[in-house]
């Protein structure tokens, strides 16, 4: 069982709910991000999401992108965030989830690159512009290195897919939240409980919330709609407002308490 | 992707609907002013020295390029669906124009993406396409160019999908827009077949289209695809020089990956972040191809070459000189390569160039780089 399952099975005897952080490799530097996942992780965070940083991230809004920006510009690499994954895993027993786009997964190679993330402690693997049609490219690959596929839906997906992108992978299926992009967002769309429910019907894997996830008050009830909540862009925001500061990892630190806390 | 199975559903039910294509037919006729005439330039022949040369006149074509005979199919395919909205992204302004053209046609809202650096160059059409009643988006992120505000339209339209229909202007980004672009603009190729076979009594030896995203050179080429003894040129933006590495010449130096939901060659660096290109021309100024060039170029079909900056600028003086025939900066490198190519041909021998659209859009760059009475060999 992976650390991600074990995860699962263990929170659906406590009745408990995982949250999910995400934070950008390399951002704000790559000597100055390993602060951040660690906090993340002394703060309560279940599972830490990496984001592998890309030149034309077009499923993130401006905070993400942003993130991005600063961490290409430091000198961030696929291959440096697997090292961050590396020393956090020295450290932390938390499960790790790689996100990212295909294009830097396929060039360094996808075969070699599952393998190498496996070694560097990684649990899963989430690649955002890659369909479940198209993931036979690279869903194998990870499964026979050992990572966990995260598969995504979003809300114009529709039953069959849902049953479909689940049936495609392991760990989590990640629930997108809105039609649109990452991004700070005041409120839920509509509709999103009767989405959730729907998503929940039809997936066989635990499923989590994401994209719009900004307050402790939005964990808590995405929380009671799913099995785990991911906050993004607010945690990157802090990351962005503290930069390479020494107060920053404590900022981070107290406000995934203050989510985890909200999820109880 | 559901929006993208629902596109290319209403596409194909679309194409079986008699009702469609005869109203596309007639706006294209009436409305779009085809079929483009062929033109024989006699004195560039002459002043090349070897084959005869043709062009494809799409720079007669209504809004003054190629892109017309897209942004009509899919106009009326919006317009099918249901949409209300219509986006679009655009490097050289010559699609977003042809966008708000039809968007003002058909009454449909219209914004358009578009780099705030294109802006910049292409100043005359961001006039026109707010004259249209677009909205022109300025996109700041990146190289501010074609690739990012394509990045932006994607964006948009994720997130406003139920309502908005995204109209791709080249052959690039996820299936089936390749394929309804492809489609959309052959009729460029099929109306030169015909036209070529009145003039000449036979197909053309050769035909040369300028490549950016690949929509020009794919719909004249895809006619004479089964036609073996046709030879096709694409020809990209070699920018400030192939070595430079400031340049837009995705098939002869770039390697495959996956941009805009296509997989294909890509300007990229070792870490597979995407690089920005470069070129004179706003619209060759992409660092990824449509995904059938790449095909092409893989089978040895088409033959991928390209022409500088400086080049195109020479291609410019030469038609304008000669033919009293002004090329838009992207057309100019199509140009500059048939003049190349002919003049290594035999006089019996054809050379058949796509002017892909009219070149009073660059005036304003123009003015800057050329000399006035400074004609190039």
């Amino acid at each position: 069982m992976s650390r991600i399952e074990d995860l699962f099975s263990g929170l659906r005897r406590s009745g408990g709910k995982a949250l999910v952080v995400y934070l950008t490799a390399g951002d704000p530097a790559p000597d100055r991000s390993l602060a951040y996942i660690f906090a993340a992780a002394e703060g309560g965070a279940d599972i830490i999401e990496v984001g592998i940083p890309f030149s034309d991230p077009t499923a993130d809004g401006p905070t993400i992108q942003a993130a991005a920006g600063r961490a290409l510009a430091a000198g961030m690499t696929v291959g440096g965030a697997l090292s961050l994954v590396s020393s956090f895993r020295e450290r932390h027993g938390t499960p790790a989830v790689l996100f990212g786009y295909y294009n830097p997964f396929l060039r360094y190679g996808v075969g070699a690159f599952c393998r190498d993330a496996v070694r560097a402690g990684a649990d899963g693997v989430l690649v955002v512009d890659l369909p479940v049609e198209e993931s036979g490219e690279m869903a194998p690959e990870a499964r026979r290195a050992g990572l966990d596929w995260i598969p995504l839906v979003a809300p114009t997906s529709g039953p069959e897919r849902v049953r479909r992108a689940s049936r495609s992978g392991s760990g989590f299926l990640y629930m997108i939240s809105v039609t649109g992009i990452t991004g700070v967002r005041k409120s839920f769309p509509p509709g999103m409980a009767a989405w959730a429910g729907e998503v929940r019907k039809h997936s066989r894997l635990p499923v989590a919330i994401g994209f719009g996830v900004s307050t402790p008050a939005m964990a808590r009830s995405a929380a009671r709609l799913a099995d785990a909540v991911v906050v993004g862009s607010a945690c990157v925001q802090i990351v962005e407002r503290h930069g390479s500061s020494r107060t920053g990892p404590d900022a981070l630190r107290r406000f995934v308490r203050s989510l985890k806390t909200a999820m109880r | 992707m559901t929006a993208l199975i629902d596109l290319e559903k209403a596409y194909r039910d679309a194409l079986r609907d008699r009702g469609f294509r005869r109203e596309l037919a007639g706006l294209l006729r009436e409305y779009a002013g085809r079929p483009t005439p062929l033109t024989f330039a006699g004195r560039l022949t002459e002043k090349a020295g070897g084959a005869k040369l043709y062009l494809k006149r799409e720079d007669l074509a209504h809004t003054g390029s190629h892109k017309i005979n897209n942004t009509l199919g899919q106009g009326l395919l919006a317009r099918r669906m249901g949409k209300r909205r219509i986006i679009a992204e655009t490097g050289a302004g010559q699609h977003g124009v042809a966008t708000a053209t039809v968007c003002a046609k058909m009454g449909i809202a219209c914004d358009v993406y578009m780099g705030s650096e294109d802006m910049r160059r292409q100043e005359l059409n961001v006039f026109r396409m707010r004259l249209l009643g677009a909205k022109v988006i300025p996109v700041e992120s990146g190289s501010r160019t074609l690739k990012d505000a394509m990045n932006a339209a994607l964006r948009d339209w994720v997130t406003n999908v139920r309502t908005t229909y995204y109209l791709i202007g080249s052959t690039a980004g996820p299936h089936p827009y390749p394929m309804i672009v492809r489609d959309f603009q052959s009729v460029i190729g099929r109306e030169a077949r015909k036209q070529f076979r009145e003039a000449e009594g036979r197909l053309p030896t050769a035909i040369v289209a300028c490549v950016g995203g690949g929509s020009n050179s794919l719909g004249i080429f895809h006619p004479f695809l089964g036609r073996k003894e046709v030879r096709l040129y694409g020809v990209e933006a070699a920018g400030l020089g192939l070595s430079s590495g400031r340049h837009g010449a995705t098939l002869s130096k770039g390697e495959v990956g996956v941009l805009h939901g296509s997989k294909s060659y890509v300007l990229q660096d070792r870490d597979g972040q995407i690089r920005e290109a470069h070129s004179i021309s706003a619209g060759l100024d992409y660092p990824g191809v449509g995904p059938e060039h790449a095909f092409l170029k893989s089978t040895g079909r088409a033959a991928y070459v390209s022409v500088t900056d400086r080049q195109a600028l020479a291609g410019f003086d030469l038609l304008t000189r000669y033919e009293g025939i002004l090329p838009a900066l992207e057309s100019s490198h199509a140009v500059a390569f048939g003049v190349r190519l002919a003049r290594k041909m035999k006089r019996s021998e054809t050379v058949l160039v796509n002017l892909s659209g009219r070149g009073d859009k660059d005036i304003a760059i123009l003015s800057g780089k050329t000399g006035a009475g400074h004609v190039p060999d």
